[in-house]
């Protein structure tokens, strides 16, 4: 059964129907990418899946039930979780606190329990650093345990990012354009992260601009444009797909071909 | 222990601060100071962590203080469950406004708070028949067990180790899952949706935990001074009170104490001026966000760091 449901989904902004009749359907365990031209809808799609924004109407299953129009914190208490385009990193807070942030569900959040410190959650508490710090590692940033999250350079904060993410240990994984900005050496080593996410069995939904880096790695690609789909497929079917090049090159490909 | 070094170094000022404090006047200049710390130590919880903001945060002190005035001298409650009493029915009071007040933002939960404030004011001065209205009432010495606290040196004291328990609590807070998350909320709040914070309930929680420390003070402020008037739930009181946790550094709960500290014996030194306190506290909030955005604490720690 499909982790993900995605039907009729349609979303409008005043005139303008940023994602319109989309459906689709995403595996358990799958690196699953979503590509498009700029504006196509594919980050109003993560935030319509994420709970950010409401459907005009469509519906989204995910795990059996329906979440649609439910909010972001309900949707990651079921293991939704993702990073973003714009960095949303909490500078007023260290780097492996903003880590352990994403571990939030999993720990005490009574509070009278925080104000008097109770040793089961002090206990928890460190066992939780000690996670994040192993996640931080595990994304490749493990220089920076100690450090201030406003000390840490782009390329970092988007590994950072994805180990905040990983500490909810989502079934789910939504990354929104994690090689944007990188040099090509961070952006192998993003694509090798990325291996290593799905290795561990968890899904991996990706919108991503380099074309190398999601030809590469994904079982199935959506591709989008105008909001809707375009075509759908692997790597192979979708590159070969006519209407694809049109959409990406222009007309002038289609009549060339 | 990392986690009571300055909890420790704060309890030796407060154990060696009598020595230096002559006479009855210092005394009560050091237990003004302590009780708008607690206050402030709440309400950074708040402003400076959350990154909400309470224009009106004098209320619940006044609500506290009333409560205590009414309760112990006019109906003979034991002042301990006056105060308890004030502090649960401000605690219930502040739930109820905070869920429709903080989703708002910005200016508008600036203007929501205020309004509180102010409605909380007009209600002490205008039910005289309880309040005094604006002659204020007379309160009892506060007492228990058949000890009653009546001197400035007892009164030091207890808050002395009120303003130890606070910042106690507060620190753990802070260090925990709920003090990340209200962090979170101030530092992304969508970051911490999608991290699974339901961010609305900890704005409301952390609302009401410092009006619930702004009440109890309201409560010892009144059998402290024996005397309550609705000035203390004024607007001015209010402005004052973010102030001191703006100068002294939002997101620290020392420079919170550091922030009162200043601001309380201010006036002291300005008496001369009399009449120009509001303008003197305006010009030190502007020249502060100005100059000193994150506050002096956390500013001179910065400091401190790239020098050593």
């Amino acid at each position: 059964m499909a982790l993900l449901e995605v039907q009729a989904l349609s979303r409008s902004f005043g005139g303008v129907h940023a994602v319109q009749d989309l459906s689709f359907e995403i595996e358990p365990g799958k690196i699953y990418s979503i590509i498009g031209p700029n504006g196509a809808g594919k980050t109003t799609v993560f935030n319509l899946i994420t709970g950010l924004y409401r459907p005009s109407s469509g519906r989204v299953v995910f795990d059996g039930s329906n979440v649609t129009g439910k909010a972001p914190h309900e949707l990651a208490r079921r293991g939704v979780s993702r990073t973003f385009q714009n960095l949303q990193i909490c500078f007023n807070m260290s780097a492996v606190e903003n880590v352990m942030v994403g571990a939030h569900l999993r720990l005490d959040q009574g509070m009278l329990g925080s104000m008097l410190r109770l040793p089961a959650l002090a206990r928890r508490d460190a066992v939780c650093r000690e996670e994040a710090a192993e996640l931080m590692r595990f994304v490749g940033v493990g220089k920076y345990i100690g450090a201030l999250a406003d000390a840490m350079p782009y390329g970092a904060l988007k590994r950072l990012e994805i180990a905040r993410a990983l500490a909810a240990r989502p079934k789910m994984l939504l990354l929104d354009e994690p090689a944007a900005g990188l040099n090509p050496t961070e952006t192998h080593e993003i694509d090798e992260l990325i291996q290593k996410i799905g290795v561990s069995g968890v899904t991996v939904v990706l919108v991503e601009h380099d074309m190398k880096l999601v030809m590469g790695i994904s079982d199935r690609i959506l591709v989008l444009d105008y909001g809707r789909k375009l075509a759908e497929g692997t790597a192979r079917e979708v590159r070969d797909n006519p209407e694809v090049i049109a959409a990406y090159l222009g007309v002038v490909a289609k009549a060339a071909a | 222990m990392g986690r009571f070094r300055g909890l420790a170094a704060l309890a030796l000022i407060i154990a060696l601060l009598p020595l230096a404090l002559p006479n009855n006047y210092y005394y009560d200049v050091a237990i003004r100071i302590g009780m708008n710390a607690i206050i402030v130590v709440g309400l950074n919880l708040l402003i400076g962590y959350a990154g909400q903001i309470s224009l009106g945060h004098a209320g619940f002190v006044g609500l506290g203080a009333y409560a205590s005035a009414v309760l112990s001298s006019r109906f003979g409650w034991p002042p301990l469950a006056a105060m308890l009493f004030g502090m649960a029915a401000v605690g219930v009071i502040a739930f109820v406004v905070a869920r429709p007040i903080l989703r708002l933002r910005g200016h508008y939960l600036a203007m929501a708070t205020l309004g509180l404030g102010i409605i909380i004011y007009m209600v002490l001065v205008n039910e005289s028949a309880w309040t005094g209205g604006n002659d204020g009432m007379s309160v009892r010495p506060f007492s228990l067990l058949g000890l009653t606290l009546a001197s400035e040196r007892a009164w030091y004291w207890v808050t002395g180790a009120v303003l130890l328990g606070a910042i106690l609590l507060a620190n753990n807070i802070v260090d925990s899952p709920v003090g990340r998350a209200l962090r979170a909320v101030h530092g992304s709040e969508v970051a911490a949706q999608v991290a699974g914070i339901d961010t609305t309930r900890y704005k409301v929680r952390v609302f009401v935990l410092s009006a619930v420390f702004a009440s109890a003070v309201g409560s010892m402020m009144a059998h402290y001074l024996g005397f309550v008037s609705p000035q203390v739930s004024s607007f001015f009181h209010s402005i004052e009170l973010v102030t001191m946790v703006v100068v002294g550094g939002m997101a620290s709960t020392y420079g919170a104490v550091l922030g009162a500290a200043i601001l309380t014996t201010l006036p002291q030194l300005l008496a001369t001026f009399e009449g120009y306190e509001m303008i003197t506290f305006g010009l030190i909030l502007m020249l502060t966000v100005i100059f000193l955005p994150r506050g002096l604490l956390p500013t001179i720690a910065a400091r401190l760091r790239k020098a050593g």
